[in-house]
């Protein structure tokens, strides 16, 4: 077990840093937790734990602005901002269920570090969309801030943004200011039955590029969708399309929707209440979750792949062959695999995503030895790969920050 | 050119001109080299006229291959390089330096791929703004970034200054519209990032390029993201007694969750100025006027027409005027649209200033900007993106008049410091350049602006991109790369450790 450090403020943070240089300790850059089973499995001298890094330090819903310590918990911030009927409209997923632990773990830290995002990325963006500036601590043992406070700017290079999906391993984040949005007034969810995996895409394409302001588009096969109690019932594939905002307009839209669709296959619907269920079921990936406590190492190998949103039922089908289980969602583009067994099978799926005409997959569960053995996000070339070792030598020189976290080395 | 410093030029370069120019003809062979004082005027400034250098020669690649092969030459032989899409920065973006390759990438004009049912579309970085719309626009598609320029404007130069317009708030700057580019390092190494599909799983290195400045690399192939244009827009014109109301309206309708397609804000002036110019029909006793567009299905738009006014009436609007024919919608913007113009009517020269600021400043900073105009006795009116905070004062003078030049970039500072002083930043969309070059220590300190200059050292180590823009001062990567720790011990012995 290694040291834990647990600083109270930014300046302890730099002297925990500066210790480590001065030392040549490498430290785990983390924030409560939640997610230390993602990324390639490290062992480092001590972990630099933000979590005491707490609080909300400005929120201005006029402004659609909020400021937090990187330790703060999302679940406060969003339940912050849904008193003022606002919202993280990039709909952070929480990699609890997935990853065996109790949700609403996360911190809004290693929410832009991983820069996640759930159904409402294709039409509001990542997090890497919401980050508007912050102050952090970089391998150098300095802090030094980025960005603003304001929604529009582009004052020297966009580094809240660049360091968005950085796990740790540039910079410990010490405070961020985000973007909030007004939370649509309400939802529902239009529903196309019995697709398949090939048709819901085009299904999907259709109705997210026609006028009718589709916020979420996803496609689940007959036996993930038996998984989710809003839909367990329909018995068949489900092509879910979700409308929100003022319900004069969903009334309309849906209307438009089931006009255009209607060729296609059995319409049905979710009302409000089963929609916020469903969405979240499939933002946190619930059809392939763990029971609370249950154990990464020993549970299937679940991969999340990005390809262009009519390349991903091609992926499914490659990883269908080999006996894995597969949903859609971002209109076809994000394919969560759950695979037969505990190893990953990098390979075929590495080269499913190749077919797919490329994109990235990265290995979301999987065991620490897999985890260590494995290349777990998307390989780099040769020439990117430099570029990122060079960007480490900047901001992380004695390689003290998660030092492999994302690739060896860096 | 007023006080402007830029890197001493390389009496090396400079003297082996010649040379230079022959191999690069043999890289670029035909009429893509421009070397002579005439041809090479055209480029010797951008959108900021008041700054004019010609480059040592004008290199106008055709292919990625030519790009790699002159960016490598340049990296060989220790040539400054500056890239330039149309020429339109209004920040001196592309302003050419003595000794340096000036980078037109021009002849990029070719539109590679249009996929409707990704809804993306691969472009020569060339490729003007408005010209992606126009290949899409039969199937209904558009794409939404629109800066003012759009006509000229090209997406490279959109992707290395991550451009705005009147739409941000609701549809995003160049960054949330970009999926892929492929793109030369000052090496001649050529790497393609993201792609038709989101993110990166990883890094976000894309994030980083765009609004780089063409301080990172060349880009030579962007894939955006394109979207069904509204099926509807209507407007709102809402005339106010203060600009304090105004503002007032604003935050009210962003508070009641709506979230316009275009909230603009003019101020007394250039209301004057445009209904002079071309008769608007605007109000011309409001000291300032908003004009909200909703845009989206037909029932959801007058449904927050009618909120939006609900909202205005309630705080004191004296006219207000919502869009009933599509002709009505365009001729309220065609004020604003024609602002600039406007206040060129009214006075031989201005410059157009582009802080952002957190909306509630407004107020205060409008009081300010009227006191500094009486202190420097020049004109300002302002143009305001209301929903995203991002202002656009004009600042009237006449370039004929001895000391009025210097006058008017004292006053556009003293505004930008302010801005930075309430909260808000130096530059919204315009970037940073060589205008705002020097104002950068107001926002930044020393450990700061390192950190940024460790990022350009990861890409172009002997700054070679672009050098004389952005930072104030451009540390050699070397002195950069020291680190200065010092101690053993945790010097803070309470520090929790378990």
């Amino acid at each position: 077990m290694s040291e834990r450090l647990c600083p109270r403020d930014e300046a302890e943070v730099v002297e925990a840093v500066r210790w480590a240089v001065s030392n040549a300790r490498t430290l785990d850059v983390a924030g409560a937790g939640s997610k230390a089973a993602l990324g390639r499995h490290i062992q480092t001298d001590a972990t630099l734990e933000l979590k005491g890094l707490s609080g909300v330090t400005l929120y201005e819903p006029e402004e659609l602005v909020l400021s937090a310590k990187a330790g703060t918990k999302v679940a406060e911030i969003e339940a912050l901002v849904a008193a003022s009927k606002q919202m993280l409209a990039f709909e952070p997923m929480d990699f609890g269920p997935l990853l065996g632990l109790a949700p609403g773990g996360g911190t809004l830290g290693g929410l832009i570090a991983c820069n996640l995002a759930g159904p409402r990325r294709p039409s509001a963006g990542a997090a890497r969309d919401h980050a508007l500036g912050l102050r952090a601590v970089s391998g150098r043992g300095e802090a030094f801030k980025a960005g603003g406070r304001v929604v529009k700017n582009v004052t020297g290079y966009d580094l809240p943004r660049g360091l968005s999906g950085s796990y740790g391993t540039l910079a410990a984040f010490t405070e961020l200011t985000i973007k909030v949005l007004p939370r649509p007034e309400t939802v529902e969810t239009l529903l196309v039955l019995g697709l398949d995996d090939a048709a819901a895409a085009g299904v999907m394409s259709a109705a997210v590029g026609s006028y009718y302001d589709v916020s979420g588009a996803a496609h689940l096969p007959a036996g993930i969708a038996a998984r989710i109690p809003a839909v367990a019932g329909a018995g068949t594939g489900v092509t879910a399309l979700r409308l929100e905002g003022v319900k004069p307009s969903i009334v309309h839209r849906r209307g438009k929707l089931e006009a255009m669709l209607g060729a296609h296959g059995t319409l049905s619907f979710l009302d409000e209440a089963a929609s916020l269920g469903f969405w979240r079921a499939v933002r946190d990936v619930e059809p392939f979750a763990l029971p609370e406590g249950g154990s990464p190492d020993r549970a299937k190998a679940v991969w999340r792949v990005s390809v262009a949103p009519m390349a991903g039922a091609s992926v499914g089908a490659a990883l269908r062959e080999a006996g894995a289980a597969c949903f859609y969602d971002w209109a076809g583009g994000l394919v969560w695999i759950e695979m037969p067994g505990s190893a990953p099978d990098t390979a075929r799926v590495r080269a499913a995503v190749a077919g797919a005409g490329g994109g990235h997959a990265t290995l979301i569960r999987a065991s620490a030895a897999a985890r260590a053995g494995e290349e777990v996000f998307q390989p780099l070339d040769p020439i990117t790969g430099a570029l990122i070792s060079r960007m480490k030598n900047g901001f992380d020189p004695g390689r003290v920050l998660s030092p492999g976290r994302m690739y060896a080395g860096v | 050119m007023s006080g402007l410093v830029m890197p001493a030029p390389k009496a090396d370069v400079l003297a082996r001109r010649a040379q230079i120019i022959a191999e690069l003809r043999a890289i670029v062979p035909g009429e893509g080299v421009i070397d002579t004082e005439a041809e090479m005027r055209p480029f010797e400034s951008d959108g900021v006229t008041a700054y004019r250098q010609l480059p040592l020669a004008v290199v106008l690649p055709s292919t990625t291959e030519q790009v790699s092969k002159v960016l490598a030459y340049a990296n060989a032989n220790g040539i400054p390089v500056v890239p330039r899409g149309a020429g339109t920065s209004l920040s001196g973006g592309a302003l050419p330096l003595e000794d340096g390759i000036l980078l037109g990438m021009g002849k990029f004009n070719r539109i590679l791929d249009i996929d409707f049912a990704n809804r993306a579309v691969v472009a020569q970085p060339g490729v003007t703004n408005l010209g992606i719309t126009h290949a899409v626009a039969h199937e209904g598609f558009y794409y939404a970034p629109d800066p003012s320029s759009q006509i000229a404007c090209t997406i490279g130069g959109n992707v290395g200054e991550n451009s705005g317009g009147v739409h941000c708030l609701k549809y995003g700057l160049t960054t949330n519209n970009v999926l892929g580019v492929e793109m030369v390092l000052i090496t001649g190494e050529i790497v393609r990032i993201g792609g038709k599909h989101l993110d990166s799983g990883g890094l976000d290195l894309l994030g980083l390029i765009v609004g780089s400045e063409g301080l990172l690399g060349v880009v030579t192939e962007v894939t955006v993201r394109i979207l069904k244009k509204p099926e509807t827009a209507r407007a709102v014109l809402l005339g106010f007694p203060s600009s304090e109301a105004a503002g007032a309206c604003v935050a009210a309708i962003i508070a009641a969750g709506v979230i316009p397609g275009g909230m603009e804000m003019m101020d007394k002036m250039m209301v004057h100025a445009a209904e002079a110019f071309l008769g608007a029909g605007y109000p011309l006793d409001v000291e300032a006027l908003l004009i909200v567009e909703l845009d989206g299905p037909e029932a959801e738009v007058n449904h927050l027409i009618d909120r939006v006014a609900e909202i205005g009436n309630g705080l004191g609007c004296m006219t207000l005027r919502a869009s009933t024919s599509e002709e009505e919608r365009v001729a309220f913007w065609a004020g604003r649209k024609a602002a600039f113009p406007a206040v060129g009517r009214i006075s031989p020269d201005y410059l157009c200033m582009d802080g952002t600021i957190p909306r509630k400043a407004l107020p205060l900073v409008l009081k300010r900007m009227e006191e500094m105009s009486e202190k420097y006795g020049l004109r300002c009116g302002n143009v305001f993106h209301a929903g995203d905070g991002n202002l656009h004062p004009l600042i009237c003078y006449d370039a004929n008049v001895p000391g009025e030049l210097e006058k008017a970039e004292a006053f556009g500072a003293d505004i930008l410091l302010l801005c930075v002083e309430v909260g808000g930043v130096l530059t919204g969309e315009h970037g940073v350049g060589v205008e705002k070059r020097d104002l950068m220590p107001s926002m930044f300190n020393e450990i700061d602006l390192a950190h940024q200059e460790r990022l350009k050292c990861a890409f172009d180590p002997e700054a070679l991109l672009n050098p004389g823009k952005v930072f104030p001062v451009l540390h050699r990567c070397a002195e950069l790369g020291r680190m200065h720790v010092s101690g053993g011990k945790l010097p803070f012995p309470d520090l929790p450790r378990f």
